[in-house]
This record gives C-alpha cells, structure tokens and sequence, in this order.
C-alpha cells in the first residue's frame, strides 16, 4: 500500500556511535554535516566581522549580474526579515540577501562568495527554531525563495525531485490529485531544504520516518560553487541504501520519497490519570505493532492552556492525541486495540473523529498548542526545548522536568511526540526580564543534561543551534567533535558555509 | 424523485502556479502549466459525494466541458466518489470563447436529459471569477438557486441552504429540482486515495458533443487585450510636508 515503510524510530540514534563514512544510519556525522548551513552558535568573542565597503562594491555588480536586478537586495527591512527565524534569538541581518533562481546560480553566486571568501548563509522559510539563519559574520544570505518549482514526479516509483524553496505544504498541495503526499510535518510550513538540513522529524514520524529516511539523493552546492549529487546524478534509488555525505551549501534539490495518501483517517483523544499511564500506553500500542500515524502527548499545564485559547473542554491531566491511518477494517482493528490498552491504563473515553471538519477540530488543540503556550502570558515570547530519550524513560525524564519547572516558577507546558520519545517544553518567558531569561537558560541545560544521563539526545529534532554547541560535546564526546571539524575543514576550508557554528 | 445530482467541474490553471500573460496579449500561458479542478467545485463534488455517502441522493454525476484534458478532471471527481461522467467536448476556437452562458445553457440541457434533482456548482472559477454559471443555469432552468452556500440539509422534496452573504447568513429554502452553488466553508474536501484514483479508472464517462444538446456555443463577448497588473513602483521619501505637497502637484494629484 504504501510506498517506502520504515520501522526505523528515531530515537534510536543516541545510541549508536559516530562511524565516519558509514551510511545514513551512522548517523551524527551525516546529520551534522548537513546541519551546518543552518546552525550558529553564539560567538563568545563578541565581534562580529562585516562585510567591508569595497569588497560589497566588487560583488555586488557580478552578484546583480547572475541573479537579476531584483535578485539582489541591500534593503535593511529584507536583510533583517532574512536574519531571524522563529527562535527567540535575536536578529542577525546578513549584508546582503541574494535570491538565485536555479542551481547555476547558485553555484555562481557560491564562487563569486568564495573568491572573496564571504560567508554563506542559506534561507528557506525562516521557520526554524534554533537561530540557524543568523549571519554571525555576516556574510551573503542566499534566499531560496524563487526556486519554488516541482521539478520531477514520478508517481508509481513514489518519488519527487523539488526545488529547494518548495515548502511541504505546497509539495502536498501539488500532489492532491496523485493520490500521493509527502507525510514529514514538522508543524510549520517549512521548505524542505530547510527540512533536509535540519532532518525534520514531526508528528507523523513516529510512521513515515524523518527526513533521514525519506531523501534519496540531494544535489548539493559545495562552499566553492562546485555542485554535487549525493548518491550520483539522476539517481533515484528505491530502498534505503543510499550513500549521503553531503556537507556543503543549503542550496539543495532533494528527491524525496512519498507515500499514499491513507485511504481513511481517524484521530481520538484520549485523558490519563498520570504521565506514567499515558507513556505506558504509547509504549504498549507500538508494542502491539499498531502502525500508529501520529502519537502526541500535552501535559496538564498545555491541556489547560489550550483550552483557554481555543474555548475547548478537554479535561485538564495528560493527554494523548492519536491519529490512526488506513482502511476501514484496519482502523476498526487499530481503534479497538488501542482502546482496550487505553482503558487498561486508566485512561477516559476516546472522542473521536473521522471527518476532515471534526478531525481539525479535534487536532485544533495541538496544532495550536504554541500560540495557546504564548497567550498564558500575554507579551512573552516562547521557546521550545527539545530533548528525545528513550521511551521507557520518558515519564522519569517528564515528572523531573515538570518539578524543576516548578521550583523555579517557569512557565513550560509539555508537548511532544511521545512515538520517538521526544518531547518540547514550551517555554514562556519575557525576553526583558534578564532573571526570568537566565533561569530558562538554566533549566534548558539542566533538561539537556537530564536528558543526556538518561542516554537521550540533547536536540530532537531542532538542530543544535544557539547554545546546544557543549551539550553537543558533550553528547558525543570530544573525539566525535573533532572527527567533525576535520571533515568540516576538508568540505569547506575556508569556513564559508553558515560560519560560527558548532565547531 | 430521481436523487441524481449534476456536479460541473471546471478545469483550471492550478492556484498555486504563477500566472504569466502571452506576449501577445490575447490570453495567459496555458502551455506546460499546471492545471487541476477549480477548488470551488472541489467543495462541490465532496458536498454531493457527502449527500451519497448520508444515503440522501442515488447518484453522482460529474460533468466538465472542454476539449479532452477535462476528462482528468472527471476522473479526480470519480476518485473523490462520483458515480460516472460526462465530458462535453469543446475545444478550439469554441473553448477558448467558452464562458458561463454557454456553460449554463449545456449544463440546462444535462439537467433536464438525465433527470436531475439537484445542481450543485462551486461558486466561481479561479481563473475567470464570473461566478455566473449557477445563477444563469437556475434561470435557464428556471429553478430556485441557493448560491455561496455554506450549509446545505436536504429536508424531502425541498432543499434549506443557509448562504454566506454580506451582512451575515442567509437561510433558504428551496424546492428541488434547485441549483446550489458551493462556497469556501461549505466542507473540506476530501483528498483522493490511491485506491479510489485506481476505481475511479473503471467508472464510465460518456463524451458529448454540444450540437447533440441542441446548445449554441456562439459567445457575444470578445477579449480584446489581455495585461498583467501595472508593475508596483518604487516609493519615495519626502523630508517635509512642503515637499509632499510639491511632489502631488507635479505628479497631478493635486
């Protein structure tokens, strides 16, 4: 029925070692390789380089020459628009925003940058959660905006090559008529250059995979222009071998894999007396081999929160929000099983829907579970944690962080992604309250360590981004770090590629 | 009462795709560009598929016209749960000049050939926005129309459409045979399976020429130029009110 179906769960990856030019599932390597262009870190000396006047004065004409007129812009409004995303870090404005419309021109535009080694700094949606577009050093802000096309659907081998400025929404939305879609849904509208940088996971992972599994092949602009395909050119293996190294550019094509639009869909909703019942549950209905499609926890604090901001009922305790795929007669079965496992743990009655209209509904409280975080206190700004452990140690890792929150008066409602273990803090804080900021700084290391002693990972999904660069080393320890380094300075010499960042 | 429904699908330029106008002026690119079903007859198809599925209404007839690419706008109306299809074939000249009052006359004479009870239409297509058809095929008809309906309830021989109009909702309620026209909020269609893309292929459309319902395509409208929206201009700055004022006078606004 489907196209390509893994088993593979993310979180899985913390407990596998850095091995160095291995495939995919070797994973830090590859995944940190990617996530370069997209990732900055805090520069502790505090200087930040910019560009000098004459050197913008050369580029600028060759930059207007490749990219148009329009392509290029010093306006102060766009460089600062292309120097934030989502995250509550602050603006970090490039000196100069390019929009290339192909991937000639990127490449050309990759040269001109190289020659007179300007850094690079990809941009797709600006959605991300970690600070990844910042131009600490300022640099060249490549908008991928404008490559906006799909390029290549091949409906029966299940497979679409995309330009990278093409967001997952508007992927799906050319797909609807195929029958296919494009399953990865990281929450925002993100493009899925970003999404292969950051290997976005989601709600649905916990079925359809992350990015990880879902790209076959990704063209690729290295930081001297030079273009490259990562499992050959033109290459669209099925199955999961693939040999993935890139590490260069953000600037890429990926070919992704798809998979039949579920011919029926049913989400339920479920409340439990504790964590401890709603983890047990999750754990139970993987065990059970229910191919579950989307399985996400809110805590107490969220449900209450939710309920304010979308005028709902729900009763406030932990909750589970489950959607099922499939036929008619494997959704009874599905729905059936997990009820009994519910029921067993203590939990309510499903509410349950099948229709769009009802479902959204139904889902209404999740999906807008971050705005409902910020409307508890009006004026905040808010930012997610997101740590993934095991799953067996999800409810020790959730009752401990639940009782630092409230040691240290922090406003944090819990949401995540119980299927991989991973769970966000939603994190309200008032970003002009330096006390208030220095305490959520704190809490987030302890949970990123708290994490770390339980064999999870620091970063989810996110990406390592502002801050995570020790708990990183941590993480993996100093010998993978420099492994890493080496190959970022064989890949990219001239620390042109989104510079200041983990290593 | 035969509780058949007439659904129009109209196929049109996708939405998301960037419209670019010929360099000649008599049209937009239509070459290589992505089409799909006008989203307001989306909602359309899955009101009617939703009144089958509720055991309401027996049958589900798609129709689209225009030359053979229509006919895969039928199949996506047969995926998401329409019974069969009839494509009337137009093309050429004739499609190109195509609009809501030949559209009406052609989907009045279906109506009255298979016996419908029910039109429903989405409210106007994305690329001509006349949002005509419906309530030129009621009149054709002369049939009671409930048009921008965001609720539809079937209550026997009569159908209530509670309508979006500008001062808030309207209710009315109207003695089938009727002409519906679906607006945004009426429902969210459904997405089409793999599954019932592959049944779909089985399901039978008749192709129909025009002239054998009797329909004269001839248009009175003729198209003269077509532009693209004036490029937006750069804005300037002024210091100073005088220099605002200064600036309107010479550019004639004052």
């Amino acid at each position: 029925m489907n196209g390509i179906v893994t088993t593979h769960r993310p979180h899985v990856r913390q407990s596998e070692t850095l091995v160095c030019g291995q495939r995919a599932k070797g994973l830090y390597c590859w995944e940190i390789l990617l996530l370069w262009s997209w990732l900055f870190v805090r520069f502790r000396c505090g200087t930040l380089c910019l560009l000098q006047g004459d050197v913008l004065e050369q580029v600028l004409p060759a930059f207007c020459a490749v990219a148009g007129e329009d392509g290029v812009s010093l306006g102060t409004a766009v460089r600062e628009q292309h120097g934030r995303d989502e995250s509550v870090h602050s603006c970090r404005p490039p000196d100069v925003v390019v929009w290339p419309r192909s991937v000639e021109e990127v490449s050309a535009l990759a040269k001109i940058c190289h020659r007179h080694r300007l850094p690079i700094v990809p941009f797709g949606t600006g959605t991300g959660l970690e600070g990844g577009v910042g131009a600490v050093k300022g640099g060249v802000c490549f908008s991928l905006r404008k490559m906006d096309r799909v390029l290549d659907l091949h409906q029966e081998d299940f497979d679409v090559t995309v330009e990278p400025g093409v967001t997952r929404k508007a992927l799906n939305s050319y797909l609807r008529d195929t029958g296919l879609w494009f399953p990865v849904d990281p929450g925002a509208d993100a493009s899925l250059c970003g999404m292969a940088a950051t290997s976005a996971s989601g709600t649905n992972a916990v079925r359809y995979g992350t990015m990880r599994e879902n790209v076959l092949n990704l063209e690729v602009v290295l930081a001297d222009g030079t273009v490259l395909h990562t499992a050959g050119e033109g290459r669209r293996p099925s199955g999961l071998d693939r040999d993935l190294l890139s590490g260069g550019s953000g600037v890429r094509v990926p070919l992704g894999v798809l998979y039949g639009i579920p011919e029926l869909m049913v989400s339920t909703v479920c409340s439990f007396p504790s964590v401890q019942a709603a983890v047990d549950s999750t754990v139970q209905v993987l065990q059970a081999g229910i191919p579950i499609a989307r399985i996400e926890f809110l805590d107490d604090v969220m449900m209450d929160a939710c309920n304010r901001f979308s005028g709902l009922s729900y009763a406030v305790s932990p909750t589970l929000f489950l959607e099922f795929h499939g036929s008619e007669k494997s959704l009874e079965e599905q729905v059936t099983i997990t009820e009994d496992i519910t029921r067993g743990n203590g939990g309510s009655d499903f509410s349950w829907a099948q229709d769009a209209e009802t479902r959204g509904q139904l889902w209404k409280a999740r999906h807008d579970a971050w705005y409902a975080a910020l409307a508890l206190r009006p004026g905040c700004k808010a930012y997610a944690t997101d740590v993934c452990v095991p799953i067996s140690l999800l409810p020790h890792i959730i009752v401990e962080t639940k009782k630092d929150l409230t040691e240290n008066r922090l406003t944090g409602p819990i949401a995540g992604h119980v299927g991989d273990g991973n769970f966000h803090c939603l994190m309200v804080l008032d970003p002009d309250d330096p006390d208030e900021v220095q305490r959520v700084h704190q809490f987030t290391e302890r949970l990123a360590r708290r994490a770390l002693s339980l064999n999870g990972t620091c970063t989810g999904e996110h990406g390592v981004g502002l801050g995570k660069r020790a708990l990183l080393q941590e993480e993996v320890g100093p010998l993978a770090i420099d492994v890493m380094r080496r190959l970022k300075a064989t890949l990219d010499p001239e620390n042109l590629m989104n510079p200041g960042k983990i290593l | 009462m035969s509780a058949r429904v007439l659904v129009g699908v109209k196929r049109v330029i996708d939405y998301a795709v960037k419209i670019r106008v010929k360099p000649d002026n008599t049209g937009v690119v239509t070459d290589g560009v992505k089409h799909s079903m006008n989203p307001f007859c989306e909602i359309a198809v899955e009101e009617a598929v939703k009144l089958k599925e509720k055991k309401l209404i027996k049958e589900v007839v798609a129709v689209s016209c225009g030359p053979q690419q229509a006919q895969e706008t039928i199949r996506t109306a047969l995926a998401m749960g329409a019974d069969r299809g009839i494509h009337v074939e137009v093309s050429g000249k004739d499609y190109d000049n195509l609009g809501p009052l030949q559209v009406s006359k052609i989907l009045a004479a279906l109506a009255k050939k298979e016996e419908t009870s029910l039109i429903i239409l989405g409210k106007q297509a994305i690329d001509d926005d006349c949002n005509q058809t419906g309530q030129m095929t009621a009149a054709l008809l002369d049939w009671p129309q409930g048009t921008f309906a965001s609720e539809v309830v079937l209550e026997g021989d009569k159908v209530k459409v509670i309508r979006e109009i500008d001062g808030g909702l309207e209710t009315v309620r109207l003695k089938m045979p009727a002409v519906i026209t679906a607006d945004l909020r009426l429902n969210t269609p459904r997405y089409a399976t793999l599954p019932n893309i592959m049944k779909a292929k089985k399901k039978k459309i008749d192709v129909v020429k025009p002239g054998e319902l009797g329909v004269d395509l001839t248009s009175h409208l003729e198209v003269l130029r077509v532009d693209e929206p004036p490029q937006r201009q750069a804005g300037m700055k002024v210091e100073t009110v005088e220099e605002l004022i200064s600036r309107l006078k010479e550019a004639g606004r004052m």
